[in-house]
């Protein structure tokens, strides 16, 4: 079990930049998801901690140990990659003992092994069948045989759900997760599923363009959203962005959106020009009595929860209402924020602006 | 696997496309059986017009095939008393005795060794460039390929007489080696080819796998790429081997004794002592057999060969 930490790791394919500069702390025992848009590297990340790929400038720590520019035979590391990758000419007991006959472990000790790994696993009745003729589920469960067998530093899981169907993959989420729980072992995760992400993750790292925009627990992501990127890639539907011209200062606690004056958390720096207010769906209540007003564009019922569109001054804007509040499309209406939620975006850089709610998540992010 | 909407065909279908292959598969097969039946005609039999399809079938050719033969006169004939065994029988009717046994067998043995070490190399090597093209960043990967292609742009005898001259300089002209190279360097190509081909279907996870399991590359390439390789490998190695044991102007040219192969050894036995079509027959039966052999025994990875990439789930 291990800590990793990644400093200033860097990836060029010729002219093209994957990472540029990545910084953050994996701890020990951690659930850690990587997520991103396809092509935001995240793979290429997860591949140079595990060795497929060679950094090309940066450093790597497995438990203290400086590995960036080691083989991956040395790292002692377990990867689950998304087509699962077992060994089509081997059965089922050989694939999950493969890595354990590499490092020259006695026979009996092997087999040993394998059936503890299977029993942890429920895929006893399928060692001796060969992987072809598995299911999906099955075929990813002996992948994760074969990554837990040998006890690594860490696990690698390169989308390991990807290729499974829906269905299937919420049962292979909640076994996933479970075995972590089980085993406590540091797990770095990949995917670009951002409720994946939500719902697994110890911690989150948001990427996009091989950069890390953000870095934090799920929650602190989700209500504090570092740039406009992740305020639109987390949640859905995703945190609406009221753009809007001002001059904001530090101390100031609203801002002006036309006429209407909207509460915000104080802030601490200050901007002038494009503005961005950034509300989550669920801080958005109609209110007659409020200055701020929408017209209803249209409704989708969700069972406990409608999302209602609005056409705002400052654009489209999506609120999560309960399904027993009565809409009529067409209608205008008033619409109030909750104040202590909601964050500022400078327009042109898509940073947040730091202010007395976020100022805490902000920080190490 | 796409789905692909098939209907089942009637009975009235199957009969129609069984009765059409079967109708080709006669029309192909008919030289080669002539081949075969020839083999055990006697020589009067072979030549004889109509041609004989029922016949008395005799070992004369084979018997011709293996020996070598001298007429002696009637008297010494009779000096040398009964024949002891059957092929002197066969041989005494035309009042001739053995004298020794033919080329045939040394030929034919230099066939195997030129023919399967050639295979053997090419695909050897073939496999080891292919994987390096398939997974490395090679510099100029795309124009090498193209190079290499391009060996096989004109015909390989349009350079027979460069490779001649270079062979005599070099004494490499009616030797083994010089045979196995030349039919190496021909079959090369087709060889990087077709198993680049089959080494990219091979998805580089697998590999990736084995190095994180602890494996260096070179075990990750034995332990996992070779075994699904091996489809292709065989396929591979069977077109090798046809042409290497087929070829025949090259053999003709470049050797003469000790490195010769069979076939241009079997038209010489037109020359010696008048048209022996039945030995002809036999010697051409018996240089069938053994890519007959090969391929049958390579038969079902040279199905899947043909069908990868339509099965792969």
């Amino acid at each position: 079990m291990a800590q990793i930490i990644i400093r200033n790791l860097r990836k060029d394919f010729g002219a093209f930049t994957a990472v540029q500069s990545s910084t953050f702390t994996i701890e020990d025992g951690e659930f850690f998801m990587l997520l991103g848009p396809s092509g935001c590297g995240k793979t290429t990340t997860l591949r140079m901690i595990a060795g497929l790929e060679l950094p090309s400038s940066g450093e790597i720590f497995i438990d203290g140990e400086e590995v960036s520019q080691k083989p991956a035979s040395q790292r002692d590391i377990a990867f689950v990659f998304q087509m699962f990758a077992l060994y089509p000419h081997m059965n089922v007991r050989r694939n999950i003992s493969y890595p354990l006959i590499s490092q020259g472990m006695p026979r009996a000790q092997v087999r040993e092994k394998v059936a503890e790994v299977a029993a942890i696993l429920g895929i006893e009745d399928l060692l001796d069948r060969p992987v072809g003729g598995l299911s999906g589920g099955d075929r990813q469960r002996v992948a994760l045989g074969r990554a837990i067998v040998r006890d690594p530093a860490c696990f690698l899981m390169d989308e390991p759900l990807g290729a499974l169907d829906a269905e299937f993959r919420e049962r292979m989420a909640e076994e996933l997760r479970a075995l972590h729980d089980r085993m406590g072992a540091t797990t770095i995760y990949v995917t670009h599923d951002q409720l994946e992400a939500m719902q697994m993750g110890d911690k989150i790292v948001v990427m996009n363009h091989g950069v890390v925009e953000q870095f934090g627990t799920p929650q602190d992501i989700y209500d504090w959203p570092a740039t406009l990127f992740v305020a639109n890639f987390i949640g859905s539907p995703p945190m609406n962005a009221l753009r809007f011209e001002g001059a904001v200062g530090p101390g100031q606690d609203s801002v002006m959106l036309g006429d209407a004056a909207v509460a915000i958390p104080a802030l601490r720096a200050q901007a002038n020009g494009a503005l961005v207010l950034g509300v989550r769906p669920e801080h958005v209540h109609p209110d007659d009595s409020a200055p701020y007003r929408g017209r209803v564009t249209a409704t989708e019922y969700l069972g406990t929860t409608q999302i209602v569109s609005f056409d705002t001054p400052n654009g489209p804007l999506k609120a999560r209402l309960p399904s027993s509040v009565p809409v009529a499309v067409g209608t205008t209406t008033g619409l109030r924020f909750d104040a202590r939620k909601l964050s500022l975006f400078d327009g042109s850089s898509g940073h947040a602006l730091v202010s007395e709610a976020n100022a805490g998540v902000l920080q190490h992010g | 696997m796409s789905a692909v909407s098939v209907t089942v065909p009637s009975r009235r279908q199957k009969w129609i496309a069984g009765t059409v292959v079967i109708i080709y598969a006669l029309v192909t097969i008919m030289p080669l059986l002539w081949i075969i039946a020839t083999g055990f005609k006697t020589p009067s039999d072979a030549i004889s017009y109509p041609p004989k399809v029922i016949f008395q079938p005799s070992l004369e050719g084979y018997v011709n095939l293996f020996t070598t033969r001298s007429r002696v006169a009637p008297d010494t004939l009779a000096a040398l008393g009964e024949p002891t065994t059957w092929y002197d029988r066969i041989v005494r009717q035309y009042d001739m005795v053995i004298t020794g046994p033919s080329r045939y067998g040394a030929r034919f043995l230099n066939s195997v060794i030129i023919g399967f070490g050639s295979t053997f190399l090419s695909v050897f090597l073939g496999t080891i460039a292919a994987y390096a093209f398939s997974r490395f960043k090679v510099p100029l990967k795309d124009d090498l390929m193209f190079f290499v292609l391009s060996t096989r742009m004109m015909p390989p005898i349009a350079v027979a007489i460069p490779i001649f001259l270079m062979y005599r300089q070099l004494g490499l002209s009616d030797t083994h080696l010089g045979m196995i190279l030349l039919y190496t360097a021909v079959n090369l190509s087709l060889s990087v080819w077709l198993l680049k081909g089959f080494i990219d279907e091979i998805p580089v996870e697998y590999e990736e796998a084995a190095l994180i399991d602890g494996y260096t590359r070179f075990q990750a390439f034995v332990k996992v790429v070779l075994p699904q390789a091996a489809t292709g490998i065989a396929s591979t190695a069977i077109f090798c081997l046809i042409f290497a044991w087929n070829e025949y102007a090259f053999a003709v040219l470049l050797t003469s004794g000790i490195a010769q192969t069979a076939p241009p050894f079997i038209p010489t036995i037109i020359g010696t002592g008048g048209k022996d079509w039945p030995a002809v027959a036999a010697g051409a039966t018996l240089f069938l057999l053994p890519v007959m052999v090969f391929t049958i025994l390579l038969r079902r990875h040279l199905l899947r060969g043909i069908t990868f990439g339509a099965v792969r789930k």
